[in-house]
């Protein structure tokens, strides 16, 4: 025998379940309750930065949009700094912008989407070099036995994603770009400039963008998610 | 330094495998290829932050933030707390603790349940809360029912109020769900089951707290849930943490 480590074991994870939207956004489960909510909104009237709206769907191993996902984002401000007592890098805070939010996918679509803006550069692990902008995503759903978190980079920081140490901990260069937001012309219903990106993690998974640059997977099982990117002028 | 302390490993043999195809649905919705695993950055080590004002007076009472002028939910009035822990045991205080559930029929109040059960006008089934100082936690509402779900032809979930914790850190959010001592559902439960190791479902199940109960009003049930630990870090020949 010897001595035992008093270590508390992490609360097991469970499914989010079908009726997520009743905890986290009841609005959506169809009734209101709470005074104020938590929601996909972010920048507030005078958060700095560069507005944009990350719109996506998260799709399931047989290509198919999952309806009843719930996504959360958490970033940097446009600065580059979590509002978090732990980011103690030297860069303005922006006490309007929180960097967190939540939003359901559509339950006919499967879209979802956040109005924020461009996150800065952040410093990287244990202050070497620097990370190029990113969002920070966690996703949960009925099916989901563990919250997956991943990330998006941006396409028009490629000399940033180049030097970024976790794009380039992505073994396979082909893969790195599956995190990585795609710029496409304006869509017809918006005059704004836009980007789209797909993210994969599944084997005998392939994707493709469609002619309407809409992410379409084939070969399943597998677990994907469609980000478009829409920038908004100011 | 940017940050104090980064957060353990997480030990995913006290968690379910995200393929359980018992539990049918995680059949498509469960990644295939290996997940990245990722040492902690300033992304991974800060987490959003709620303050007390954002919530309103009744978030966690169920018993009465839904309910109509001098109205009442029917069924088991309970009271469920517990404490915000970490992995070294430390109170997680000042997080928000999010939670939703059926009414005392099974029946949740959402467009997509269409259980025979009815919708009990005086229920919403969803309240908050932030823990204080010493990670404590607590709100009022009833029991929930069991109900059965489309798994196999006759698959019943065990009574279960659903919890979302943030903790300090983005990467260590977590959702789970807490079920009641006693209820036979539990062992023969496909989503229960999906968590491999039996003693780490016992600790989603929350014993009856006779003492915290209201005598001649409200039973209690104790919720104690564990958050990933952090470390003291060397960095740089320094010893940060703690």
């Amino acid at each position: 025998m010897v001595q035992s480590l008093n270590y508390f074991a992490e609360t097991p994870s469970q499914t989010a379940g079908p009726y997520v939207h009743i905890g986290l956004i009841p609005h959506q489960a169809g009734f209101d309750i709470f005074e104020q909510n938590f929601t996909n909104e972010l920048a507030a009237a005078g958060t700095r930065g560069e507005r944009i709206r990350i719109e996506g769907t998260v799709f399931d191993g047989a290509g198919v949009p999952i309806r009843d996902a719930l996504v959360e984002i958490w970033q940097a401000n446009a600065a580059g700094k979590y509002n978090h007592p732990a980011d103690r890098q030297e860069k303005a805070t922006d006490e309007t912008f929180r960097g967190w939010g939540r939003a359901g996918a559509d339950f006919n679509t499967g879209i979802w989407f956040f109005e924020t803006i461009k996150p800065g550069a952040v410093v990287g692990r244990s202050g070497r070099g620097t990370m190029a902008p990113h969002v920070n995503l966690w996703i949960v759903a009925r099916g989901i036995n563990i919250g997956l978190n991943t990330r998006m980079y941006f396409a028009d920081e490629a000399e940033a994603n180049a030097k970024d140490p976790v794009l380039n901990l992505i073994e396979d260069e082909s893969r790195r770009s599956t995190l990585i937001a795609q710029r496409r012309s304006a869509t017809a219903r918006r005059s704004i400039p836009s980007i789209s990106i797909c993210v994969v993690s599944a084997r005998r998974c392939s994707w493709t963008f469609d002619p309407k640059g809409r992410c379409r997977i084939s070969a399943a099982p597998c677990f994907a998610l469609l980000f478009t990117i829409h920038s908004r002028p100011r | 330094m940017p940050w104090r302390a980064e957060f353990v490993m997480r030990d995913r043999t006290v968690h379910p495998p995200a393929f359980t195809p018992n539990y049918k649905t995680s059949v498509l919705r469960s990644p295939e290829r290996p997940l990245l695993s990722l040492q902690n950055s300033l992304s991974e080590v800060t987490g959003p932050v709620f303050g007390h004002t954002e919530l309103g007076p009744l978030d966690n009472d169920l018993l009465l933030n839904y309910a109509r002028e001098g109205g009442s939910p029917i069924g088991e009035r309970i009271i469920v707390h517990g404490q915000v822990l970490d992995g070294n045991g430390r109170p997680v205080p000042n997080v928000l603790v999010e939670f939703w559930q059926a009414n005392a029929g099974g029946r949740y109040r959402h467009k997509n349940d269409n259980y025979v059960a009815p919708i009990d006008p005086n229920f919403g089934g969803c309240g908050r809360t932030t823990t204080d100082e010493a990670g404590h936690y607590s709100f009022r509402t009833v029991k929930p029912g069991p109900y059965p779900w489309r798994n196999h032809v006759n698959s019943w979930r065990p009574a279960h109020i659903h919890f979302s914790v943030f903790g300090s850190g983005f990467v260590q959010r977590l959702i789970t769900q807490m079920y009641f001592e006693g209820d036979p559902l539990i062992p023969i439960c496909p989503i229960v089951q999906t968590i491999p190791d039996p003693k780490a479902i016992e600790r989603l199940i929350a014993p009856l707290d006779l003492n915290a109960s209201v005598p001649l009003d409200t039973l209690a049930y104790r919720f104690d849930i564990v958050l990933r630990g952090s470390r003291s870090t060397l960095f740089e020949n320094k010893l940060h943490g703690n």
